[in-house]
């Protein structure tokens, strides 16, 4: 047994395995970059790196082939940890390897927490408009307002990926249960009169009567979006209000009155609350003068914290972003004839990490090279 | 002898090289250079007349040497004049390359006749065994015209294919058209289509001009006017229009008291025209040039030039000194002279070799470090001019990897006078040259950063220490090759040497590790800095990954006694193909099997490459019995 636990860790510390994995990660960076082409790069982060296997579709299969990015990301840091706590001996003459792996593995660390906590959002801000949230870029929500008062509206928010599961939902604030009956993660939503030959709807109130969804295959390229649909059914106590087909795609709200209140039904892009609300002043886009290559993007917001206190403006320009309550904000876009501004939303409470780590390797390689250098001088001088 | 060999080699190569900034063509008289120091506004920038020649050139027709009908050979700056001014002589100039057989069909154009026929013997032969061209591959603008409405009816169909997914003819038939349209805008820069006498035209109208105006304020007011001079004025208007639309390049300068963003195209200048209720003076000067020059009256043209050159630099001083360095830096092409050199530094560290070792070895060290002044001083003149740090396109990056890697083997040759270092600096200098020259057939070189990249201290540091990490690891791979070549082939490679190109692999490979890693993560600190995001898997970063992590694993597995020197060399080899693949291929991604046009002749070019560093890694790895210098 203590013979089977030393041949481990001699594998583990051993520079060998080192190699095999670096050699090992070569090939799954290289290949997810190939495979980029066909999946669109936030599939293949899903597919290569944030995975412990590279699974490979073999006649209806799902077959591991490769290590993942977790897989060889976690056995270089053991190697590392392992490595260095095994031969760690101190004094200066390896102290620049020590600092440059140990920031290795806190960059190892960083990206592993970032990669789990980190979320984007995006937020569209037409000249003049005002927003106190931002909008996820891939994942939707059931949204079921209570809108009987004018000045305030009560919303139940329901993910997609609940409607996905098919699984009832009961919420205090609705006098109804919320029941998914179809679920597209990805669809094409025409009007009824123009799709010939659809199957008959389920869905029997609103604007469900009137359009056909059609399911599609979830899309992951750059480009394009994927449209989900659902029909879900609202059951009272006394039995079913019926059945109402949402889709981010309908753009007109559907209204009800139930038990005495008025109500809003809606798919929407999730959406991200914060305590602050941005305005958009104004948005610019410069040009060099003849041509159409972009010079500039610009847009002048205003934050407004609730209590009407400490309002300011700032400019958010390429390679300038806001950095305000734990969220950064930067110029991603524009649209509708440079009326609209899109800005990129993110929350990463790690990102200082990497640049604590590649301050730490960088050091640690100056230091190590300088060594070296100096050595070889001497040498090359005394000989 | 042998002593002053590297002072005379040095000095030649200098004279050479210096000659390019005194020398024009003989055809090119002072006047017509004068004429291409001329600023105007073209693709975002103020740039002289004779870098819009130069660039136009190379995009329609891949070379700078225009060859009129009757065999005489034109400057740039003389094309530029006849397209604008003589545009039924430009017409005539082959200056369109068309290479595809299906487009050739479709201009009309077949084996019979594209044939070049020789009169002399000599020349006969010379085209048999392939040293003359025996086909034309340029034709005239006269040539294509007649085919214009089919070319335009494929480019339509072609435009809407996604570029990386079009055949080669569909490739070409966009190329065409691009080109036709690029040398229309020119045409149609200073002059309205088929103007005989522009000038007696605008002479004409400084006349018709108090009165037309009247008539056509009175006609808009609805009083009683004359019919016929208001119809002409506005008949002229309509002209300007077409002008102002049909060109991109905006000739005429701000008046006194405007801004910089104030230039305009002469179309514009001239519609201006009517609201001062004079004919603009600087369209004027270009009409006045334009009459000159279509007369060949030498004098008037020189006496123009001169007099608008003047106004422009008191009104303009910093853009006209600046435009008149980028014309001595077009025409002295210090980088076509830097190619060579290289070239001659590579024969005379391999002869050092073989014979003359001391002399040859100095005389490469001198040409090596002439080339790199050289390039330094072409590389300062291109950054003073665009107000950026060294690296800012494909281009630049290759001028300044090569720049790079000659500064380190200087610095090895300094260290271990084997003129190994001088050897390598040739083979890359010349190597980057050669594809720098290549690149620049894509149009203007000193291009305008898009609003991502503007951002100098980004460039400046993330993107100058990432370039300085691939020209290391080219560094590492060219000397592993030298050792390869050298050993297999000759017997030159002796313990010491080999020892010694060992120590400076392992040296360059722990630079370039600190160098591409440093500049890797300064990429993902500026990716964090503009997209919020440290990484993102994105091709480009993916490739400059693959760099580091190679290096990484070159230096893991020879401490760990994997490899030896051999090892050490085949694994710096395919540091080779690692970054070429960073370097071209990330670009060409999505393109693959379906690269096609340019990017097929680089696809080719990777493919053709990556072959050729296998073959070495096999080589390498060939039992040390079958090297000749381990044989003995």
């Amino acid at each position: 047994m203590a013979e089977a636990l030393r041949q481990i860790r001699s594998i583990l510390v051993s520079l060998r395995l080192t190699v095999v994995l670096l050699a090992l990660s070569i090939v799954l960076v290289f290949w997810a970059t190939l495979d980029q082409v066909h999946l669109g790069v936030w599939a293949v982060q899903q597919k290569f790196f944030h995975s412990l296997f590279v699974f490979v579709r073999v006649g209806g299969l799902q077959v591991p082939v490769f290590p993942g990015g977790y897989l060889i990301g976690g056995l270089l840091l053991a190697n590392l940890v392992s490595a260095h706590a095994y031969r760690f001996r101190a004094g200066w003459g390896k102290a620049g390897i020590w600092i440059a792996h140990a920031g290795l593995i806190l960059l190892l660390l960083g990206e592993l927490i970032s990669g789990l906590l980190q979320q984007d959002f995006q937020m569209r801000l037409d000249n003049g408009e005002t927003k106190n949230f931002s909008e996820s870029v891939r994942r939707y929500e059931l949204a079921i307002v209570d809108e009987t008062d004018p000045g305030f509206d009560g919303v139940v928010a329901i993910p997609a990926s609940f409607l996905a599961r098919g699984a009832a939902v009961q919420n205090p604030k609705l006098p109804f249960r919320v029941v998914p009956r179809e679920f597209y993660p990805n669809s094409a939503i025409q009007m009824r009169g123009l799709a010939q030959g659809a199957p008959a709807p389920i869905a029997n109130r609103g604007l469900g009567p009137q359009i056909a969804a059609q399911p599609l295959e979830v899309t992951y390229r750059e480009n394009e979006v994927n449209i989900p649909f659902a029909s879900v059914e609202l059951e009272g106590p006394e039995g079913s209000l019926g059945i109402w087909a949402v889709s981010p795609e309908l753009g007109a709200p559907q209204r009800f009155d139930y038990a005495g209140r008025k109500w809003r039904i809606a798919m929407r892009p999730e959406r991200h609350y914060q305590p602050f609300s941005l305005t958009l002043e104004k948005f610019s886009h410069d040009i060099y003068p003849g041509t159409d290559i972009p010079k500039n993007f610009s847009s002048k917001v205003r934050i407004d914290l609730p209590g009407g206190d400490a309002s300011r403006e700032v400019l958010i320009y390429m390679n300038n972003p806001l950095r305000y309550g734990g969220l950064t904000f930067y110029q991603a876009g524009f649209e509708n004839n440079d009326q609209t501004t899109v800005l990129q939303v993110v929350r990463n409470p790690s990102w200082l990490v990497p640049y604590v780590a590649c301050a730490a390797i960088t050091l640690g390689l100056v230091i190590q090279f300088l060594t070296h250098l100096v050595g070889f001088a001497r040498r090359r001088a005394a000989a | 002898m042998s002593r002053r060999m590297p002072i005379f080699v040095v000095l030649a190569a200098a004279l050479c090289a210096l000659s390019g900034f005194f020398s024009r063509p003989a055809s090119e008289s002072a006047a017509v250079e004068a004429f291409g120091r001329l600023p105007v506004l073209a693709e975002g920038r103020i740039k002289p007349l004779d870098s819009v020649a130069r660039s136009t050139l190379l995009v329609i027709q891949g070379r700078q040497r225009v060859v009129a009908p009757d065999g005489t050979e034109l400057a740039p700056d003389q094309w530029l004049l006849d397209a604008l001014f003589r545009p039924e002589r430009a017409d005539s100039y082959r200056t369109f390359v068309v290479d595809n057989t299906d487009l050739l069909l479709l201009i009309g154009k077949n084996d019979e006749n594209l044939a070049i026929r020789y009169k002399s013997t000599g020349q006969q032969l010379a085209a048999i065994l392939d040293i003359l061209p025996t086909r034309q591959r340029r034709m005239s603008f006269n040539e294509i015209a007649p085919y214009i409405p089919e070319v335009e009816a494929q480019y339509k169909l072609a435009e809407a294919v996604e570029a990386q997914a079009r055949t080669p003819f569909q490739s070409a038939v966009v190329q065409l058209y691009g080109d036709l349209s690029r040398y229309v805008r020119i045409r149609r820069c200073l002059q309205p289509d088929g103007s005989a006498d522009f000038l007696g035209e605008l002479l004409h109208l400084q006349e018709a001009l108090p009165d037309g105006i009247e008539a056509v304020r009175a006609k808009q007011a609805g009083k009683p006017h004359d019919e016929a001079k208001a119809e002409a004025l506005i008949e002229e208007g309509k002209r300007f229009i077409a002008m102002s639309d049909g060109t991109d390049i905006l000739a005429i300068a701000p008046d006194a008291g405007e801004g910089p963003s104030a230039w305009r195209n002469a179309g514009q200048a001239l519609l201006g025209s009517f609201a001062r209720g004079d004919v603009d003076t600087s369209v004027l000067a270009y009409a006045g040039m334009g009459y000159a020059w279509r007369r060949g009256d030498e004098a008037s043209f020189a006496h123009i030039v001169k007099m608008y050159g003047d106004s422009l630099a008191r009104r303009f001083p910093a853009q006209v000194r600046k435009a008149r360095v980028e014309t001595v830096f077009n025409a002295a092409e210090p980088f076509y002279s830097c190619m060579l050199i290289y070239l001659a530094a590579f024969f005379f560290a391999a002869l050092s070799w073989l014979r003359w070792a001391e002399p040859a070895r100095v005389s490469a060290w001198g040409l090596v470090a002439l080339a790199w002044a050289l390039a330094t001083a072409g590389i300062a003149t291109r950054m003073w001019l665009e107000g950026r740090p060294p690296v800012t396109n494909l281009y630049s990056s290759a001028l300044f990897i090569g720049w790079g890697s000659v500064a380190l083997c200087l610095v090895l040759e300094a260290s271990f006078k084997n003129a190994i270092g001088s050897a390598a600096a040739g083979a890359i200098g010349f190597a980057t040259l050669m594809i720098a020259h290549h690149l620049a057939l894509a149009g203007d070189t000193l291009e305008m950063m898009r609003a991502v990249l503007d951002s100098n201290f980004w460039l400046g540091t993330h993107v100058v220490v990432v370039t300085i990490g691939y020209a290391s690891t080219f560094l590492a791979g060219m000397l592993a090759v030298i050792y390869v070549l050298r050993g297999v082939f000759t017997s030159t490679l002796d313990r010491g040497t080999a020892d010694s190109l060992s120590r400076m692999v392992y040296g360059i490979v722990c630079f370039a590790t600190l160098f591409s890693f440093a500049g890797t993560t300064l990429g993902g600190i500026w990716a964090d800095q503009s997209w919020g995001r440290f990484w993102g898997w994105d091709p480009k970063e993916n490739g400059a990954l693959i760099i580091v992590i190679w290096n990484a694993l070159i230096l893991h597995a020879r401490w760990a006694g994997i490899v030896r020197q051999r090892g050490l060399m085949g694994l710096a080899i395919f540091g080779n193909i690692v970054t070429s693949w960073s370097w071209f291929g990330t670009n060409m991604l999505g393109i693959g099997l379906h690269s096609y046009g340019f990017t097929q002749a680089a696809f080719w070019w990777l493919s053709a490459f990556i072959a050729s560093q296998l073959a070495l890694i096999a080589l390498c790895a060939t039992p040390l019995e079958r090297w000749r210098s381990f044989r003995a």
